[in-house]
């Protein structure tokens, strides 16, 4: 009799117990709707894009490898001018040569910031990166436009206008970036590698250079690869400065254009449905598959580099 | 010789260096952290190819000590007071630490290998100091596993990942990289607290042929161990050597009764 009332008190569900449910219920739906939304987009953006392949007739080829850009019309070849090259050209170029302007002056700093004064990277340092995220890119897109393009210009000629305007501009809206993440990737550097190398007598440098730098080596990788992410990404600031011209760059200061930058200015000026629209997704899709090769990117460094505690 | 000048009972054995070679000696050390004294009070002497053991509970300053004897704790503390090393003061801020460090080697708690290669690992110090020649490296990297006495496990894979070794192993190789630079003290905090009894028994072993060559100075917690291996025993409390003798006498005859509270397990 007693074991039975027991079983039935403890099988019955206390309050405690329907709210464990709830809870778990509220997280896993809130986690289904952003898969939703996300999946949700990826489908759009891929049949939007992919029609420009299969309804409209445009060859991967001549998306891919065309140099004119000027959907709706013919080029002189008698295809259609959906040539996406210059954009596809314009985008990495300005990707890798700001990551590439970026990442000593990060690595430097994040070393400052960590290994040689630690206090005043904290105090000051930290801060100033902090600041530089929050500028919103419009900001970033006027200063250029008003001191990067007329330096370009009265420095290296043409109209100021071009990948390298672009390439200042990004250099520093992504430097935060990669100095906060190097930050974190040598502060998770074991102390005891710092202290084995001081004790062998290594120097502070030597052991800043040949133990610490290398064993966050991964983590700077990811860094760096986040960086390229947002300048790849960017559209506004870089619209702003890079000329906006859909054609193949012939020198660092021509006019020329992104993925991005063709997206948000074509965008408003077709009708759904039609090519013009429809190559556009096509850019919006290749943006989008570019992302994902970024995070894959991130996802293989950072399976290898991760410390064995 | 008792101390009358102070308010706890200590017993600070001294070589008659006319007769002893001492290596290393402390006077008048002191560490702060911040304004925090960590520990004061420790006049000892450590004579040539001996094993002396320091000993005492945790926060008794026994750490904290070594990690000065070889300027460690320039970054987190102030160190005052004389480091006579083989006669000359290395407390000094003339004084090149990283000198300093190549003649005084040190062995931490936790076995801790770079992600290099074994080989990496031992010829890292002297890479730093520009040696390069592959035969002149091939030749420390043996002498100092062989010395390390780890040579016949790793010497087929020397150019396997250090990580990749078992505890044992690694602080082994990490004994053998400190070796590489060749020093004449090797200082050890609590070099076998994170290896199982065999490898604890076999590092022994390692210490024992390695005191011909070298001087050793070893924080254990360990107070079997600290009466199988060492010669001489310093006994640590509430940041102050409050013992120093024979290991023999320290752990049957102490001249202290905190010693012997210590050493028989009635302390605390």
């Amino acid at each position: 009799m007693q074991n039975q009332k027991l079983a039935k008190q403890l099988m019955k569900k206390s309050k405690t117990a329907r709210y464990e449910r709830f809870g778990h219920l509220l997280s896993l739906s809130a986690l289904l709707l952003i898969m939703a939304v996300v999946l949700g987009i990826i489908i759009f953006i891929a049949t939007k894009g992919l029609s420009t392949f299969f309804n409209d007739h445009i060859s991967f080829k001549d998306f891919f490898t065309g140099v004119i850009w000027n959907p709706g019309t013919k080029t002189p070849g008698g295809q259609q001018a959906v040539g996406a090259l210059p954009m596809i050209v314009g985008s990495f170029l300005v990707t890798i040569l700001a990551a590439v302007v970026s990442t000593p002056f990060a690595i430097g700093t994040a070393v400052y910031m960590t290994e040689i004064s630690p206090k005043r990277g904290a105090k000051i340092l930290q801060p100033v990166t902090e600041l530089l995220v929050g500028i919103p890119s419009v900001v970033y897109g006027f200063i250029g436009l008003s001191v990067v393009v007329p330096f370009v210009r009265h420095a290296f000629g043409g109209s100021g206008f071009g990948i390298l305007s672009g390439t200042f501009v990004l250099f520093v809206m992504i430097l935060p970036t990669i100095v906060s993440m190097t930050v974190d990737s040598l502060k998770a550097v074991p102390k005891y590698y710092r202290q084995a190398s001081l004790a062998l007598g290594a120097t502070k440098w030597q052991t800043i250079w040949k133990v610490v730098l290398r064993a966050a080596t991964p983590g700077i990788l990811t860094a760096v690869v986040f960086g390229m992410a947002r300048a790849f990404g960017e559209a506004l600031a870089v619209q702003m400065v890079i000329g906006n011209a859909a054609l193949m760059p012939h020198s660092l200061v021509s006019p020329a254009s992104t993925l991005t930058s063709v997206l948000t200015a074509g965008m408003g000026n077709t009708v759904m449905g039609s090519l013009q629209n429809d190559a556009l997704w096509s850019l919006a899709l290749v943006l989008l598959i570019m992302s994902l090769l970024f995070n894959l990117l991130v996802h293989f460094i950072g399976r290898r580099g991760a410390f064995k505690k | 010789m008792l101390n009358p000048n102070n308010d706890s009972e200590r017993f600070i054995y001294h070589f008659n260096p006319e007769e002893n070679e001492i290596t290393m000696q402390t006077k008048n050390l002191a560490v702060y952290y911040g304004k925090t004294m960590a520990m004061h009070n420790a006049d000892i002497q450590f004579k040539k190819n001996t094993i002396t053991a320091l000993i005492g509970p945790s926060g008794s300053g026994k750490s904290t000590y070594l990690r000065s004897l070889n300027r460690m704790n320039d970054d987190v503390a102030t160190v005052k007071g004389q480091i006579l090393y083989q006669g000359v003061d290395i407390n000094r801020p003339k004084i090149d630490v990283y000198e300093v460090r190549r003649r005084i080697g040190m062995v931490f708690q936790r076995p801790n290998p770079f992600a290099k290669s074994i080989y990496g690992n031992i010829t890292f110090a002297l890479e730093r100091r520009g040696v390069h020649d592959k035969q002149t490296l091939d030749e420390v990297v043996e002498k100092t596993l062989k010395q390390a006495a780890v040579w016949d496990q790793v010497k087929d894979n020397l150019h396997k990942s250090a990580l990749s070794l078992s505890g044992g192993q690694a602080q082994r190789v990490c004994i053998a990289r400190a070796l590489a630079v060749e020093p004449d003290v090797l200082l050890l905090d609590e070099p076998a607290s994170a290896l199982d009894p065999v490898s604890t028994q076999q590092l022994e072993q390692t210490l024992r042929e390695l005191k011909k060559d070298y001087t050793i100075i070893i924080v254990t917690h360990n107070m079997q161990q600290a009466a199988r291996l060492s010669d001489y025993t310093v006994f640590f409390n509430l940041g102050e050597a409050i013992e120093y003798n024979k290991t023999r006498k320290i752990f049957t005859r102490p001249k202290i009764k905190l010693t012997d509270d210590y050493v028989s397990g009635n302390f605390g």
